[in-house]
Parts: structure tokens; C-alpha cells; sequence
């Protein structure tokens, strides 16, 4: 720790690690167990839950090194930058990935479902109106639509806060204040909880009330889509301010130097700002 | 104190006490074991596609069914084509990209090591996803390798594991262009401004971001494929208010980069080889960087000239014809610069400036045969044509391929500290230039005249220039087991190669390294003027 005041000079070079190899084998058990699960073959259940468990192995292994590298003054100035970049073009990467089903979502809104309003299309059709929200011509169950005033409004108040919360943190932080850290750290943690929880509340009250599931056409595809990719990119969020808070506890991290904690609220706003979009394209308009 | 740490963390103070063996190339935290083992994975995975193209010319040697059952033949063709963009061409210059980058910006190594392993590591569960994909029930994935729904909502479980190993193999590009962006923004040596980098180290910035801003849009377009086939949703089905052309849309949004992701480190490496053998500087430098973002920018924009006969609106084909045209204009400048380089240089023809040249003159042909299909009217005929086929095939085999011939030949001396044998490498160069025209060139004529493409079967008309094309195909089939015993001849008995091989070439690995490159590159950065 007394270290990190004087960083290297050189760039950090790790060692030869078994950590990725470990990682790829977890992937490959991942990928054949779940293409043999989507398709119910009982070894597709088995490869799945051991390449989980292996993942779940190396991210503790991998992640455990790299915060004892860090805690242990490794890493300079230009080490820092690096994680700067990485983090910032992954953000990118995640932004093109909602990029898709935001595309997906416009295209069937703005084209394809008005196109199958049109003449040609009666012959097979011709009862169907083109609107939004709608299920498609093929569809004949009933659904209502997700309001967006009830508990939606709600997670955008709580996502919203929870962006503040941890920009105090970031300042207790900077102070030195690990109390206010701590504290304001666990808000936040709790802000995620409370969001994932109304997401499978309002997940529950879609399909046993509302009649909104999966298959209910361009509606439910895109709905569920692209609220459930979100929702397992909050979880991932919250688990990674879990760790960050539990570091925080454990003396982690000095005012000068905490990109670990940085990288993790760029994050965590980032997935912020996509619920917004959110908030916007899927339940209001 | 903090000398101390460094004294025995720094895994690269102490030279020689890496790993040995398998153990060495499974944990190697080192850019150059990292490289190697891309390109040896690449090369394994070009004779596995190359085996798949040599079934479908076989088949298509004579007019009726003869050796494959259809079902097998869309199988060997949507193979051929994942894995020859995915496991070989990819993946081989990642291998550039590995040894090169760190050597020619003056790095230790690329920014994250560890990542860098994971990156590779990462390609053979995804490859044996797709070679498995062959042995469960109904077979591979036999809807091309684009993939288009309906048929890949249909297919069986082939699908699944085709669709996991995108996946994954998305995620091994991802993480490897970050590591590539990450190195080349912070890692250059002193004195190394942007517009001082070797034009290669250019083009693979420009191709990593590519490659972050379009992999996940393949995995999100495989995701919906997926979640269509188990999970009920109607992204592609029009019952549900979907369309299959969405997928098409999503699909070549990646597709359409993902060409100059394949392109764009090739027009690095022959923008290396060919000042060095014509012994001038590269002309046009600076047009060469701003051409190379330009191709990259528009290549985000003119996805839907794949899609000419989907039905897409009028306005949106007139769009797409002319945006798509434009592209010509940077590659123009680029094809320029090149002939410009060698224009009154003091020029020498030895394997990698062959392949160079050879390069030059058919991705020509390729880029306009690509402005001929770009118009329209001219591409709703041509549209799933054998020209087609032969198009893509002059950009990637002659375009591609070539240039990662020239680079291999040319930098060799600098990997393994001996020469190839230059007589044996212009046996190789000629032999696969001959027989790679007379596989692929007689294929426009079969285009022009209507035969269409992925089907085993063909009218009688179509046979002559057939059996030329499979004999072609055979025929640069084995040449390249020709550059098998060529490489592996070098690395046994090759002569010792000097410091500088060629005396054109000028970029930091040749004039600040010795040959063969030491296990650790700049561990001290060298000052650059």
C-alpha cells in the first residue's frame, strides 16, 4: 500500500497466468452447454452449471490478482490510462449491443408492422390495423401493454438517484472519507437491489395480469428484449458496486488513484443513460 | 523500494524463465507467443475451410449430383464461409497485429497481456463449436454463412452451437481490438506521434474500432435468431409483426464492415511491403490515413446494397447505389498511392513484393467488380450469382489472402531469424496467382450467365468453365501445402537472416531490433525523431 505513492516506472508486464486459459475453458463449457440446453439434452444442463461454476472461479482467481496488483503499487500512471481506454471502447462495444435491439425495435415500429398494414397485405390480413403497441396479424391473444407511469417512472427516480449516490461516494472518495464512502457506496448498492426487484415484479405482474409475455408479437419481442438485457446488465452493475464496496470496507483505494472504482460508476451510469432511452422508446412513447 | 517489486514481479527481467512447452504457450502473457499461435490457429483453420471449398468444387467439377447430398453441400458451404472469415482470415492478421504493433510503436507489449492470451484462447472452443456443430442431428448450419432466417429458425441444433460460437468468438475480437486500441493509443514510444505510425499500425486502429463497433451487432442479430428459435419471440416472422429482412439489415450493418475488417490490415501490410521493395517512402501518406477512416466510415453506411432484391424501397436503393459508389473514391486514392510508390522507384521482385503486386492487380479487379454490384439495376441480375462469388473471392483470397502471404514472407526473417527460400517462395507466388485466376476469373462468366450460387446442381451450359474452375481451385489447394514446407523448411534450415533483410525497410523493428526479435521487444522505449 505505502507503495502506490511511488509508482514504477515501467509499464507493468504480468507474469504467465493460467487465469485466461481457465476463462476459455469456462466459455467453451458455457457454449456447448447452452446450445445443448436451448435444444433439453440432460449434458446441456451439466456443461452449463460447471462452465458457470468455472467462470464464477476465474473471475474471483483473475480479478483477485489484478486488485493485488494494484493494491501492491504495479501499476503507473500509463497503467492507469490503459484501463481508461479499455474500460471507455468496452462502454462503446455495450452501447452498439443495445444499438441492435433499439434498431430492432425502430425498424418493426417505423417499417415492418406498418408495411403489413398496407394493401398488399390483405389478401392474408385483412383484418389487421397497424398501430403500436401491437402483437403482429398472426397473433390473435390479447394483451395490455406495460404503463410507463406506475413502476417504471419509479426506476427512473431510483436509477436516477442512485447516479447521484454514487457521485457522492466518488467525492467522499476523493476526501477521503471513507464513512460517507461506505455509506453513500451501500445507497447505491441498495438503489440497484430495489430497481432489480421491481423489474421482476413488473416481469410477474406482465405475464400473470397483463397477459405480456415473449411471444406476444413485436411488442412483447421488443419489450422483454430490451428490458432484459438491461435488467441483466444492472445485475452485472450491482454485483460489480457490491465488490467495490466490500474493496471500499477493506481499505482499498487512496484519493489519487481508484480507477477500479471509476471504471465501475462510468458503468453504472452508462447503463443509466440506456434506461433512459428506455424509460423513452419502450414504456412512454 | 519500488525497484525491489519491480526486480521480481516484472515477468520480463528474467528472460529466459518462461514456461517451456505446452505450459508455455497456454499461460504466455508475451505478444509474439500470442502471434504465433493466431497465426498457426489460422492457418490450421484455412486448410479446415480450404478441405470445405474443395468438396464444393469437387461436387461442382460436373453438372449432376455426384459426390455430396445437397443437404451436406449447404453445410460445406456455410462452413467454408464462417470459418474461412472467422478462423483463418481474422485471426491472421491479429497475428500481425500481435507481433507487429508492439515492435513497430516501440511497446514492451500490448497493453494488457493476460487479455491479449484470453483473446486467443478463445478461438478454439468457438472453432470446435462449428467443427462439432457437423456431428449432431440434421448437421451444421446449411443456410450460408449469413445466415438469414427464415431457414435459421428452422434448422436444428447445428444452428445453436453456430450461433454459441459467434458468440464467443465475438467476445475473442472484442477484447482482442481493445487490447489493440489500448496499445496503440497509449503505449507509443516517445517521439511517436499519430501521424508518424507505420501506415500498418494505422490501419489496424482504424480496423480494431471497427471491429468494437460491429461484433456486437452480429451477436445481438444472432441473439434475436436465437431467442426466435427457443424462446418465442417474432423478431423475423411477420406474424408476429417482425420481417426476416430485419435480420438482413442487422446482419450486413456488420456484414459490410466486417469487409474492410478483413480489408483494411491488408491494405496495411501492402502498404509496407511495397516502399520497401521500391525502396521511397510510401506516397501520400497522409491521404492514406484520411482514405483508410473514410472506407471505415463509409462502410457503416451502405449496408443495404447486399439487399437490392429484398424489396427495399426505391429511395433507400438509389441511397445505398450512390453511397456505395462513393467508397470508391478513398480506395481509389489508396490503389493511386500504391502504383505512385513504385513510379520511378528502385524496385526489386522478391516473394513479399510479388504477392504485393499480385495483390495490387486482382483486388483491383475485385473493388470494381464490388462497383459494378453496387449499381442497382445491374446487381438485381447479378444478385446470388456465381459473380458474386467471384467478387468476394478476388477481395478475400486475392485481396486478403495475398497480402498476408506478402507479410508472412516479409517479415519472417525478423520472427525466426532465418530466411525463407526465395526460389521455392516464387514458386509459391506464381503457382497460387495462376491457379487462383483460372479458379475464380472463369467464375464471372458463369455469373454473367445467370448460374446461380450454393447449389450443387447446374445446367449443362455451365459445365466447361466449372471443371476449369475446380481445377483451378485443386490446384491453389496444394500450393498452399507448398507454403506449408516453405515455412516450415525456413524455420528448420532457413538461412541466417541479417538485421535487415531488405534495406528498403525502415520502421523500427528492422532498424532498432536484432534478428530474430528478442523475447522482449522495447523495454526501454527508443526515442523516435
Amino acid at each position: 500500500m505505502a507503495n502506490v505513492n511511488v509508482p514504477p516506472e515501467r509499464y507493468y508486464l504480468p507474469a504467465p497466468s493460467t487465469w485466461p486459459i481457465t476463462g476459455s475453458l469456462a466459455m467453451g463449457l458455457l457454449g456447448f452447454g447452452a446450445a445443448f440446453t436451448v435444444n433439453f439434452l440432460t449434458v446441456g444442463y451439466i456443461l452449463l452449471a460447471l462452465g458457470f461454476a468455472v467462470l464464477v472461479y476465474m473471475l474471483f482467481g483473475w480479478f483477485g490478482t489484478v486488485v493485488r496488483e494494484s493494491e501492491g503499487g504495479r501499476y503507473n500512471k500509463r497503467v492507469d490510462t490503459s484501463f481508461r481506454w479499455g474500460m471507455s471502447w468496452f462502454i462503446f462495444s455495450e452501447v452498439m449491443f443495445f444499438g441492435v435491439f433499439f434498431g430492432a425495435l425502430f425498424y418493426m415500429r417505423v417499417l415492418s408492422v406498418p408495411w403489413l398494414g398496407e394493401i398488399d397485405q390483405k389478401l392474408l390480413w385483412p383484418e389487421f390495423s397497424p398501430g403500436w403497441p401491437v402483437a403482429g396479424p398472426g397473433i390473435t391473444e390479447q394483451f395490455t401493454p406495460m404503463g410507463a407511469w406506475g413502476i417504471p417512472a419509479l426506476n427512473t427516480l431510483i436509477l436516477l438517484t442512485s447516479g447521484v449516490t454514487i457521485t457522492l461516494a466518488h467525492w467522499a472518495l476523493k476526501r477521503n472519507n471513507r464513512g460517507a464512502l461506505i455509506g453513500w457506496m451501500m445507497a447505491t448498492v441498495a438503489l440497484g437491489i430495489t430497481f432489480l426487484g421491481f423489474q421482476i415484479y413488473e416481469y410477474g405482474h406482465a405475464y400473470s395480469e397483463l397477459n405480456l409475455k415473449l411471444s406476444s408479437g413485436a411488442y412483447g419481442a421488443t419489450f422483454f428484449m430490451l428490458t432484459g438485457f438491461h435488467g441483466f446488465h444492472v445485475t452485472v452493475g450491482t454485483i460489480m458496486l457490491i465488490v467495490i464496496t466490500v474493496r471500499c470496507m477493506k481499505g482499498h483505494f487512496t484519493p489519487e488513484h481508484h480507477f477500479g472504482f471509476e471504471g465501475v460508476a462510468w458503468y453504472w451510469h452508462f447503463v443509466d443513460v440506456v434506461w433512459l432511452f428506455l424509460f423513452i422508446f419502450v414504456y412512454w412513447l | 523500494m519500488s525497484t525491489a517489486v519491480h526486480g521480481h514481479t516484472h515477468g520480463h527481467d528474467d528472460h529466459a524463465h518462461h514456461p517451456t512447452g505446452l505450459r508455455r504457450f497456454l499461460t504466455t502473457t508475451n505478444h509474439k507467443d500470442i502471434g504465433t499461435m493466431y497465426l498457426w490457429f489460422a492457418f490450421a483453420m484455412f486448410l479446415t475451410g480450404g478441405v470445405m471449398a474443395l468438396i464444393i468444387r469437387a461436387e461442382l467439377f460436373q453438372p449432376g449430383l455426384q459426390i455430396t447430398h445437397p443437404d451436406f453441400f449447404n453445410q460445406m458451404i456455410s462452413l467454408h464461409g464462417l470459418i474461412m472469415v472467422f478462423g483463418a482470415i481474422m485471426p491472421a492478421f491479429v497475428g500481425f497485429a500481435n507481433w507487429q504493433i508492439p515492435m513497430m510503436i516501440g511497446a514492451p507489449d500490448m497493453a494488457f497481456p493476460r487479455l491479449n492470451n484470453w483473446s486467443f484462447w478463445l478461438l478454439p472452443p468457438a472453432a470446435s463449436l462449428l467443427v462439432v456443430s457437423l456431428f449432431v442431428p440434421g448437421g451444421a448450419v446449411a443456410a450460408g454463412w449469413t445466415l438469414y432466417p427464415p431457414l435459421t429458425v428452422q434448422m436444428g441444433m447445428g444452428m445453436d452451437l453456430a450461433i454459441f460460437a459467434l458468440h464467443i468468438l465475438g467476445m475473442s475480437s472484442i477484447l482482442g481490438s481493445i487490447n489493440i486500441i489500448t496499445t496503440i493509443l497509449n503505449m507509443r514510444a516517445p517521439g511517436m506521434t499519430l501521424m508518424k505510425m507505420p501506415l500498418f499500425v494505422w490501419t489496424w486502429l482504424i480496423t480494431a474500432y471497427l471491429l468494437v463497433a460491429v461484433m456486437p451487432v452480429l451477436a445481438g442479430a444472432v441473439t434475436m435468431v436465437l431467442t426466435d428459435r427457443h424462446f418465442g419471440t417474432h423478431f423475423f416472422n411477420p406474424a408476429g409483426g417482425g420481417d426476416p429482412v430485419l435480420f438482413q439489415h442487422v446482419f450486413w450493418f456488420f456484414g459490410h464492415p466486417e469487409v474492410y475488417i478483413i480489408a483494411i490490415p491488408a491494405f496495411g501490410v501492402i502498404s509496407q511491403v511495397i516502399p520497401a521493395f521500391s525502396r521511397k517512402p510510401l506516397f501520400g501518406y497522409t491521404s492514406m490515413v484520411y482514405a483508410t477512416a473514410s472506407i471505415a466510415i463509409l462502410s457503416f453506411l451502405v449496408w443495404a446494397h447486399h439487399m437490392y432484391t429484398t424489396g427495399i424501397p426505391l429511395e433507400a436503393q438509389l441511397y445505398f447505389m450512390y453511397a456505395t459508389s462513393l467508397i470508391a473514391v478513398p480506395t481509389g486514392v489508396k490503389v493511386f498511392n500504391w502504383v505512385a510508390t513504385m513510379w520511378k522507384g528502385s524496385l526489386s521482385f522478391e516473394t513479399p513484393m510479388l504477392f504485393a503486386i499480385g495483390f495490387l492487380f486482382l483486388f483491383t479487379i475485385g473493388g470494381f467488380t464490388g462497383l459494378v454490384l453496387a449499381i442497382t439495376p445491374v446487381d438485381i441480375q447479378l444478385h446470388d450469382t456465381y459473380y458474386v462469388v467471384a467478387h468476394f473471392h478476388y477481395v478475400m483470397v486475392a485481396g486478403a489472402l495475398f497480402s498476408a502471404f506478402a507479410g508472412i514472407y516479409f517479415w519472417l526473417p525478423k520472427w525466426i531469424g532465418r530466411m525463407y527460400d526465395e526460389k521455392l517462395g516464387k514458386w509459391h507466388f506464381w503457382l497460387s496467382f495462376i491457379t487462383f485466376n483460372l479458379a475464380f476469373f472463369v467464375q464471372h462468366f458463369l455469373g454473367l450467365a445467370g448460374m446461380p450460387r450454393r447449389i450443387p446442381d447446374y445446367a449443362l451450359q455451365f459445365a466447361d468453365f466449372n471443371m476449369v474452375s475446380s481445377i483451378g481451385a485443386f490446384g491453389f489447394g496444394l500450393s498452399q501445402l507448398l507454403f506449408l514446407y516453405i515455412i516450415v523448411k525456413a524455420i528448420r534450415s532457413g538461412e541466417k537472416a541479417p538485421a535487415r533483410p531488405w534495406e528498403g525497410a525502415d520502421t523500427l523493428e528492422w532498424t532498432h531490433l536484432p534478428t530474430p526479435a528478442p523475447y522482449h521487444s522495447f523495454e526501454t522505449p527508443p526515442l523516435v525523431k
